[in-house]
């Protein structure tokens, strides 16, 4: 088999190549919202990230016709009619598909997939996977509520092993994914995690997300009220866990030491994350190490090694622990670009009207002619 | 000293004039039989015959050698006059092997030429054939079973190696040009241009000149050997056959289709946008497209079959002209996908490939059994337009119909060819582009819709299904249009302004709307063609897709034959032509055959109750026109009241084997 050293596409921004709105015109969080009547449960965390959404939105300073959502089916995927760009809600787990054709077709429109843990990581999982493996140019929010919601509170396949749910009634048995670390072991150039109370940190992520090109991965803990309410509690320091969030929360910040918990003066946590000998990575007390040997956290790491070693800090059962941040961003080619390039330069080789080369194309080869 | 002797024999030879030859090249999956048939397919039609070809080969790639699964073989059928099928018996069979004579010999008729390769009859491969004995060892014995034929055995590999010598070659890399020397003695036999062949391997192995070589001394051994030894005294010359005026090409149904693709997408303004996943018999649209790129067609291999029609769907949401190609497994996992683009009402081209099933079924034979599966197979009443090629070169126009229909009414099309169209060719008359039907996008730019708050009067809202009043297709309004945003997707919408709605009397009223849109193609369609030459027909013989060719060559038998029936074949499944009705009903008895148990029989029963009479075979080859025939015959007779015995022309003996001139 032979293979081509394929040319590859100048670094570019994820929005590059879409139209920004003209000079001297700002958008409004209210110009992005719809029509449409909000129908998810009172309290439900999707509320606060559509909200970041069509905040976030207009200071891309992109043309509004030129942004697509997608979604597949889930209480977040009724996202796209709750905003006034182009949308399809369409069917359960192939939005990354979908947004795939759209992606690949159109290098001038942003394309964002909302899902679910459901619907990304079960009925979705093989195109979640393929999409972060292509690196096509549009950004995954996942908004992981560890439980099935629309269809009534069944276990997800992020719920914590012994789970009572509907269809658990003695617990569940189903080992779950953490969803970062199936995004970084698919090769997903930029992978992050954050939290729908968090508004300031969705948003940076949100920021960085558009910003990065290839296909963005960012996972939102998201609470749902009615089924499986607190299973981020830890996380956010409410209910039961007040005062946990220090210790629960990891922060991750490119180029800075990873430490987390209470904080001394210099900032600094008074837990942190090293390499063993061992090469795994450990939590220990601050004030147990000298602070270079404190691990500095560097997202764009070519190897993901790291990265995943960090993902799987996450606690997999009551989530008390877990790190927040982008884990990588790294530069990759994309599928989109690549592959518009192979049909554009192939076009500017020719010359004639398509009618005329088409004409050649279908007279090409042994023909004969009876008069 | 030996050119004389060369000369003194070729002078023997007589030459017979033949109308119509039936050759099937058969041997191990490895022998290269289908680039054989294809070489003499292309020489007899730069030759001027028509010809129609039927490529039949195992699913396995390398299936165990000299076994009788492993055998595949490509069967032409060419003529001096206008033929329909690839013919029910072969005149000819070319056995590479034991197997290959044996998986085929119970197709000949009696007198059938055999020419087979001695070389290969050895103990091992006749035991792997499940031969006890050495058919070759008996000929003219008392037992021989192989009597009732001529048969020329001749040592193809020993000679071929031989011939290639100069090439220094391995005897086993030798011995595979033994295809081209069976070619070349073919290609004599028949009085075939050898100059397509001759530049055809010389473009083919350009690079390896030993191979080249070798391929071009084997194949000019082959003719020679025809011409100058005794073994054969017979050249035949089959004329050219009277075609309309045109410029032609020979042409296989996943080329043609491929090609029609590409030319929707000229029509049509949209680039193409194709996602695929791989499967038999399928994949070479695939690979064909993706060599289109300077068309502006882009090709994705997606993950899987969902995929792939997600993929289609998401470009043709960002307007290019979205299609999916499969096999009926394919479409079994794409109908929840075809069913969001029903209710999002999006142009969508999907291309089924039909094989043998239900599963995996029989993946490179044909069959015609996924009608009710594309009409029927999704959730919800979900109508799709559904049409059909009749012949291999026909998936032109039937891709560009197909694509037609999508973009003017925005709604999934089904296409279905079928692994036999899809390998098999046949003359095409190259259409002129301009004759192609042109095909209007007719993308929405502005808003339709005027709101309580419009100052002006002027619409100021864009409602995405506000519909077309004599088309009822809705507006496709791409992202990157300012001011015309909206949303789509799965769930029901309302009318007009295509928000999300529960309201039962809407529902009701979107899926009556979604049936009608479907129902008012039909008003575009042109009127069926009746082939019914003495118009006092009383069998109407009704088919779809690839049948059309042993129909038509059954119902000439019974008009050959003295009797009267009519032919009408089907393009559009869904709608009918608003014409279908009537025609039916102006017939005493509708026959039906069908690669199938009976579908568009029973739909045609349940939309026109008429008593549907199906003629049914599932035997992954195409229908066999002689008995065809025979059913058709007897139909005739029971409708006219009246004794048929169509005598040669049917199945009794001498059987005419294939359709003759009709004058
Ligand atoms: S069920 Fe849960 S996730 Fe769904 S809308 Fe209600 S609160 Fe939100």
């Amino acid at each position: 088999m032979t293979t081509i050293d394929l040319p590859l596409p100048g670094a570019r921004t994820g929005t590059e190549l879409i139209p920004a709105v003209d000079e001297g015109v700002t958008q409004t969080a209210k110009e992005f919202t719809s029509d449409q009547e909000v129908r998810w449960c009172p309290g439900c965390g999707d509320y606060a990230v559509l909200k970041a959404v069509q905040g976030f939105l207009p200071d891309l300073g992109l043309r509004r016709e030129n942004i697509v959502f997608v979604s597949g089916i889930g209480c977040s995927s009724r996202f796209p009619y709750y905003l006034d760009t182009y949308g399809m809600h369409s069917i359960h787990g192939r939005a990354p598909s979908i947004a795939t054709g759209i992606a690949t077709a159109r290098e001038d429109l942003s394309v964002w997939v909302v899902t679910g843990d459901g619907d990304a990581l079960s009925i979705g999982g093989n195109h979640l996977i393929h999409a972060l493996r292509r690196n096509v140019n549009m950004t995954i929010l996942l908004f992981n509520n560890r439980i099935y919601g629309l269809t009534k509170g069944q276990y997800s396949p992020t719920s914590e092993v012994g789970k009572v749910t509907k269809s658990t009634p003695v617990g569940s048995v189903d080992h779950p994914f953490n969803p970062v670390s199936l995004a970084l072991g698919a090769e997903a150039s930029f992978v992050a995690r954050t939290i729908d109370s968090d508004r300031k940190h969705l948003t940076a992520v949100l920021a960085a997300a558009a910003a990065h090109r290839g296909t963005s991965f960012v996972e939102i803990y998201q609470n749902c009220p009615i089924f499986n309410d607190g299973a981020f509690d830890a996380i956010k320091g409410m209910g039961d866990h007040k005062g946990e969030k220090d210790y629960a929360v990891i922060p991750l910040d490119h180029g800075q030491p990873i430490t987390f918990g209470v904080r001394d003066e210099a900032g600094l946590g008074d837990k942190a994350l090293v390499r063993s000998a061992s090469g795994h990575i450990e939590v220990v007390d601050t004030a147990d190490i000298s602070t270079d040997q404190i691990l500095v956290h560097d997202a764009h790491d070519p190897d993901p090694s790291t990265a995943f070693a960090i993902s799987r800090l996450t606690a997999a059962d009551y989530l008390n622990r877990s790190p927040i941040g982008i884990f990588r961003q790294v530069e990759r080619p994309t599928y989109d670009d690549q592959a518009r390039a192979q049909v554009s330069d192939a076009v500017a080789k020719v010359t004639g009207t398509a009618e005329d080369r088409l004409t050649a194309l279908i007279n090409a080869g042994d023909t004969w002619t009876i008069a | 000293m030996l050119r004389e002797v060369d000369r003194d024999v070729s002078q023997t030879k007589q030459v017979k004039q033949l109308d119509r030859v039936i050759i099937r090249f058969a041997g191990d999956s490895g022998d290269g039989m289908q680039l054989t048939g294809d070489r003499f397919t292309q020489e007899s039609a730069v030759f001027g015959n028509d010809l129609v070809t039927l490529p039949n080969f195992p699913a396995e790639i390398r299936a165990p050698q000299g076994t009788l699964p492993g055998v595949s073989s490509f069967q032409i059928h060419f003529a001096d006059h206008d033929i329909l099928t690839a013919g029910d018996r072969p005149d000819v069979l070319v056995a590479m092997n034991p197997a290959a004579l044996k998986a085929n010999l119970g197709d000949l008729p009696k007198g059938a030429a055999i020419i087979v390769d001695t070389a290969d009859f050895t103990k091992r491969n006749l035991d792997k054939a499940g031969y006890d004995t050495n058919p070759l060892d008996q000929l003219g014995e008392v037992n021989d079973p192989l009597a009732d034929f001529q048969v020329h055995p001749v040592d193809l590999t020993g000679i071929t190696v031989e011939a290639v010598k100069e090439w220094g070659l391995s005897r086993k890399d030798a011995s595979r040009a033994k295809n081209m020397f069976a070619l070349g003695l073919l290609s004599w036999m028949y009085g075939r241009p050898t100059e397509p062949t001759v530049k055809f391997l010389e473009k083919k192995f350009s690079k390896v000149p030993d191979i080249l070589g070798a391929n071009l001394a084997a194949f000019k051994a082959g003719w020679n050997f025809g011409e100058t030894t005794e073994t054969f005294v017979v050249q035949y010359e089959i004329k050219p056959a009277k075609m309309n005026a045109g410029t032609y090409r020979n042409i296989t149904g996943n080329l043609a289709l491929s090609y029609g693709l590409v030319a929707a997408g000229v029509r049509s303004g949209l680039p193409v946008f194709l996602g695929s996943y791989p499967i038999t018999p399928a994949s070479d649209i695939l690979h064909e497209l993706s060599r289109h790129k300077s068309f502006g067609v882009t090709t994705l291999q997606a993950e899987d079959e969902i995929a792939g029609v997600g993929a289609a769907i998401g470009a043709s949401f960002a307007g290019h002209l979205g299609v999916t190609t499969t096999s009926g497994p394919g479409i079994a996992l794409k109908g929840e996908a075809i069913g969001l683009a029903v209710m999002t009402e999006l142009p969508l081209v999907v291309i089924n490939v039909q094989r043998g099933g239900p599963s995996t079924g029989l993946p490179t034979k044909t069959e015609q059994s996924d009608l009710l599966q594309a009409m029927y197979g999704r959730n919800g009443e979900a109508p799709i337009p559904i049409v059909a090629p009749q012949s291999p070169g026909d998936c032109f126009a039937a891709a560009v119909e197909a694509a037609r229909i999508a973009v003017t009414y925005r709604t999934p099309v089904m296409l279905l060819s079928d692994g036999y169209l899809a390998n098999g060719s046949e003359p095409w008359a190259i259409p002129s582009i301009d004759d192609l039907p042109a095909i209007d996008p007719n993308f929405a730019t502005a808003p339709n819709h005027t709101s309580k708050k419009s100052a002006d009067g002027e619409p100021d809202e864009f409602w995405p299904y506000l519909r077309n009043e004599e088309t009822l297709a809705r507006p496709w309004a791409i992202p990157g249009t300012a001011g015309l945003e909206h949303r789509i997707g799965g769930l029901e919408k309302g009318e007009g302004h295509g928000n999300i709605s529960y309201d039962s009397v809407n529902h009701d009223r979107m899926v009556r709307i979604r049936q009608e849109k479907i129902k008012r193609i039909a008003d575009s369609l042109p009127p069926l063609e009746i082939d019914d030459p003495s118009g006092e027909a009383k069998v109407l013989v009704i088919g779809w897709g690839s049948t059309y060719g042993p129909i038509g060559a059954a119902c000439r038998r019974v008009r050959r034959a003295g009797y009267n029936v009519a032919q009408v074949h089907l393009r559009h499944l869904n709608p009918f032509p608003n014409d279908l009705g009537a025609i039916l009903k102006s017939y005493d008895k509708v026959l039906v055959p069908e690669m199938n148990l009976g579908q568009l029989s029973k739909m045609l029963r349940a939309e026109y109750l008429v008593d549907a009479i199906g003629y049914n075979h599932v035997y992954g080859l195409p229908l066999k026109a002689a008995e065809l025939a025979e059913a058709v015959g007897a139909l005739v007779g029971e409708a006219e009241g009246k004794g048929v015995d169509l005598g040669e022309h049917g199945l009794n003996p001498p059987a005419d084997h294939e359709e003759a001139p009709l004058s």
